[in-house]
């Protein structure tokens, strides 16, 4: 079992879980996943790592309530424990020292930026970070992320923070500067991210998206989060979850993304029922 | 002996199953194993001969007269006995081996009539093992030594049986949550009850091995750690096959295409068949290419969460399918369709991006090629379709790269698969051994079994451990030529 250390709410369907697990923390690097189970039964929830501290022994979380599995975990609480921890998983960020590199950032997608934005730094390179946001009470961890860019623009797509727009916008906006940019990096939606590589396609800039597929083992066994790549069938749990973003496959990816619609939808009104069941005490 | 002046019967004691209409809707498991009286008449159909053709054929070399004359005898502890020194899981060998290509087709009761029912004895007596919690209280004298092994599929339990007898203090590291590897996430319930299973764990347990489950090696932990700085003396990888096969014909992307391995974990691994909070996303129409073990537990599967029309594809004729007989016979019972020397060229979807048809080329069988196999080749203009809203690819696998590209200067060959030394299967690193299908590629329980003792032994002897008079001697724990795939 695992211990819930922290929970901080961010938004109402976003929220961060701060796990005890010093072996995970200990192996965890930019750019890897891990796994949770809450309980016997329950589905392996891959979720990319925010942060992770060795010294402390923690591994952070950031999560969106966006089905039933997720919605469940936002009814745990601090001092909780869960069943399963599963990690680190998937390939590190491939960190290289650069002159100047742009990370980018939608939504959810912004939290596992900031280990990698972290590293680059370490290295010395120079950074642009810009975080996109629906709308103002969605934002999180502008700080953090401020206190180690060289440049940090927040985004928002109905102007109530921050620059009224999209990430799009700004990542226009700063290849069009004097800054040479060496490379992108981006995770968050996945029309975003397409968005970002067609940006980049034309000025040959290397650019890297995290892939999210629909996962099972997470351990490259079961090829349910194959992805294609210039034609060629990879796995973003073995082979990612970086991936070249001029190469994949990303209108594909959006249908396999709706693969399981259905039964999810269905899974998530069965558990709101049983959820209501159990408030008014008819079933435990 | 009083058995032998008996007419002896020509045909195997059939063995009581479960009536397909019933079976098919649930995950009961399908044969029920003889009654002890079934057992004892089947036993004595046995030669019991001086030079047993059948022990040859055995991949792990069990000494089959020796066991089955305890049977017909009644002496079930000595039966048992005799089976654990070979083969570390009697219960499920019984269950899942290709007889029918080992030990049986040799046999020689097989030239008459049907040979001696090898794999269902085994199956009664392992049974018989498994429900009398079977003496197994090995007083081990520790060593001292510590060994860790990579999987816990067939050739790490092995592996860890033999070394935990030998006093050494084993710990497993298992990457999912559950202990059993192809046996609980791959091979279903109705064919290998998830209790068989979880008692051969048990009586791992109970020998002092640790198991730590949720441990992806390569990730958590590099072999490198787990020699420097876990202080283990060696290791052992067992980590199976790894990634689907798929063939690269148009369509492979829709959505209801998917790999056996995903669908079997899906239903397997993560409850499916309990209604668990895995989504399935298996349709009404199901077609499975390929016609092996892992694709006939696919289809099986499909129609027990309720398919309604599951059709099996595969290029060559039944001869050539590489499944288990009594696999076949069962799914043709249960209502599987067949579609024999079929060659699937594309996937057609609808506006939803979702599989609709399966196009597909009827082939022919050539002329015999040199190794005598008659290959088979498209019939120009027999395009046609199957409707479906699931296609499932079982085609086999390829190599995990987990613990290869975490390792370096560990050895792969050219599909990713570790080379080993066959006589100690110790790989390119000292101390660091491997055995299973990470070796062979796709093979079967019984081969992994054999290599993970064969590791065992290895292992025993790079620590300075194996006992002389215990060397080369008596196991049986030659490498044997890779026979059917799973
Ligand atoms: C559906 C299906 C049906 C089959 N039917 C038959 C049959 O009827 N008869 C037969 O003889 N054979 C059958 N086979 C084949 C047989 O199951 C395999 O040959 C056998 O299980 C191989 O054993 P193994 O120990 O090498 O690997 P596995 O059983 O695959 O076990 C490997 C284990 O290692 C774990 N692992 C992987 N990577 C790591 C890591 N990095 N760190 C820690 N753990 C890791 C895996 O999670 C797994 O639990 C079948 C296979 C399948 C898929
Ligand atoms: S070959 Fe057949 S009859 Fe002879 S010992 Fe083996 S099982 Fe018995
Ligand atoms: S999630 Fe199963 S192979 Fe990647």
């Amino acid at each position: 079992m695992f211990l819930i250390l922290k929970k901080e709410v961010f938004a109402p369907d976003t929220f961060l879980w701060e796990v005890a697990a010093p072996e995970i923390a200990d192996a965890a690097e930019a750019g890897q996943f891990a796994m949770v189970r809450l309980k016997e039964g329950g589905e392996r929830i891959p979720l990319t790592i925010a942060d992770f501290d060795r010294e402390r022994g923690t591994v952070t979380l950031v999560v969106k309530v966006v089905g039933r599995s997720t919605e469940e975990m936002a009814t745990y609480s601090a001092g909780e424990r869960f069943l399963d921890f599963i990690g680190p998983l998937g390939a590190p960020t491939q960190v290289k020292g650069k002159n100047h590199i742009v990370l980018v950032g939608g939504g959810l997608g912004v939290a596992p930026l900031y280990p990698i934005l972290r590293s680059f730094k370490e290295l010395g390179s120079g950074t642009t970070t810009i975080l996109g946001f629906r709308t103002r009470n969605q934002i999180f961890w502008e700080e953090r992320f401020r206190l180690l860019s060289n440049q940090l623009l927040v985004m928002t797509e109905d102007g109530s923070y921050g620059r009224h727009g999209t990430t799009i916008d700004a990542l226009r906006f700063i290849l069009s500067g004097e800054v040479p940019v060496d490379e992108v990096m981006t995770v968050g939606p996945i029309g975003m991210m397409q968005a970002v590589a067609e940006v980049t396609r034309p000025l040959k800039i290397p650019t890297f998206a995290s892939m999210n597929s629909i996962m099972v083992d997470g351990i490259g066994m079961c090829g349910s989060c194959r992805i294609t790549v210039e034609g060629k069938v990879l796995f973003a749990c073995v082979d990612g979850p970086d991936m070249d973003a001029h190469k994949v496959d990303f209108e594909e990816l959006k249908v396999r993304q709706n693969r399981f619609k259905k039964e999810e939808i269905a899974s998530l009104k069965k558990y709101r029922g049983e959820c209501a069941l159990k408030k008014e005490g008819r079933i435990f | 002996m009083e058995r032998r002046s008996k007419t002896i019967l020509r045909q195997k004691v059939a063995m009581p199953e479960a009536p397909a209409l019933e079976r098919r809707n649930g995950f009961q498991e399908v044969s029920l194993g003889y009654t002890p009286e079934l057992a004892k008449v089947e036993a004595d159909r046995c030669l019991l001969c001086k030079k047993p053709l059948c022990v040859p054929g055995c991949p792990v070399a069990i000494d089959i007269p020796g066991f089955i004359r305890q049977l017909s005898d009644g002496n079930l502890p000595a039966a048992y006995e005799i089976l654990k020194r070979s083969n570390p899981l009697p219960a499920v060998c019984g269950r899942v081996c290709p007889q029918e290509t080992q030990c049986e087709v040799k046999c020689v009761m097989g030239r008459k009539g049907e040979p001696v029912a090898i794999g269902r004895l085994e199956r009664f007596v392992g049974d018989w093992g498994v429900a009398h919690g079977a003496a197994e209280e090995v007083e081990a004298r520790l060593t001292g030594k510590k060994v860790a092994i990579v999987g816990s599929g067939p050739a790490g339990i092995a592996c860890a049986q033999d070394l935990a007898r030998a006093g050494v203090a084993v710990t497993i590291y298992e990457a999912l949550h559950e202990v059993g590897g192809v046996l609980v996430y791959g091979i279903p319930p109705f064919r290998l009850p998830r209790k068989i299973v979880n008692q051969e764990i048990e009586g791992l347990k109970r020998l002092g091995v640790r198991i730590e489950r949720n441990k992806v090696i390569g990730k958590i932990f590099t072999i490198e750690q787990l020699l420097h700085t876990k202080g283990f003396d060696a290791v052992f990888i067992g980590t199976g096959a790894g990634l689907p096969k798929f063939m690269g014909i148009p369509g492979e992307h829709l959505n209801g295409v998917m790999s056996a391995n995903e669908f079997l974990t899906r239903v397997n691994l993560m409850h499916g068949y309990e209604k668990a909070d895995t989504p399935i996303g298996m349709g009404d129409s199901v077609i499975v290419i390929g016609a092996g073990n892992t694709a006939l537990d696919a289809a099986r599967t499909a129609l027990r969460m309720g398919a309604k029309e599951v059709t099996i594809v595969y290029r060559r004729t039944e001869k050539e399918s590489p499944a288990r007989l009594e696999e076949l016979r069962h799914a043709t019972e249960e209502g599987i369709q067949f579609c024999w020397l079929t060659q699937p060229v594309r996937l057609h979807g609808d506006v939803n991006g979702s599989v609709v048809a399966m196009e597909c080329l009827r082939m022919e069988l050539g002329e015999p090629d040199l190794s005598g196999r008659r290959s088979p080749r498209p019939v120009t203009g027999s395009e046609f379709r199957i409707q479906a809203d699931t296609v499932i690819y079982a085609l086999g696998t390829v190599a995990n790269p987990i613990i290869a590209r975490s390792t370096p200067c560990l050895k792969v060959n050219q599909q990713g698969y570790l080379e080993i030394d066959p006589q100690t299967q110790m790989t390119s690193i000292p101390g660091v051994f491997a055995g299973g299908d990470i070796v062979t590629g796709s093979a079967t329980v019984i081969l992994a079994l054999g290599a993970g003792r064969r590791a065992a032994q290895g292992i025993l002897q790079y620590l300075g451990l194996s006992r002389e008079e215990e060397r080369g001697e008596g196991h049986g724990l030659t490498m044997p030529a890779v026979s059917r795939a799973g």
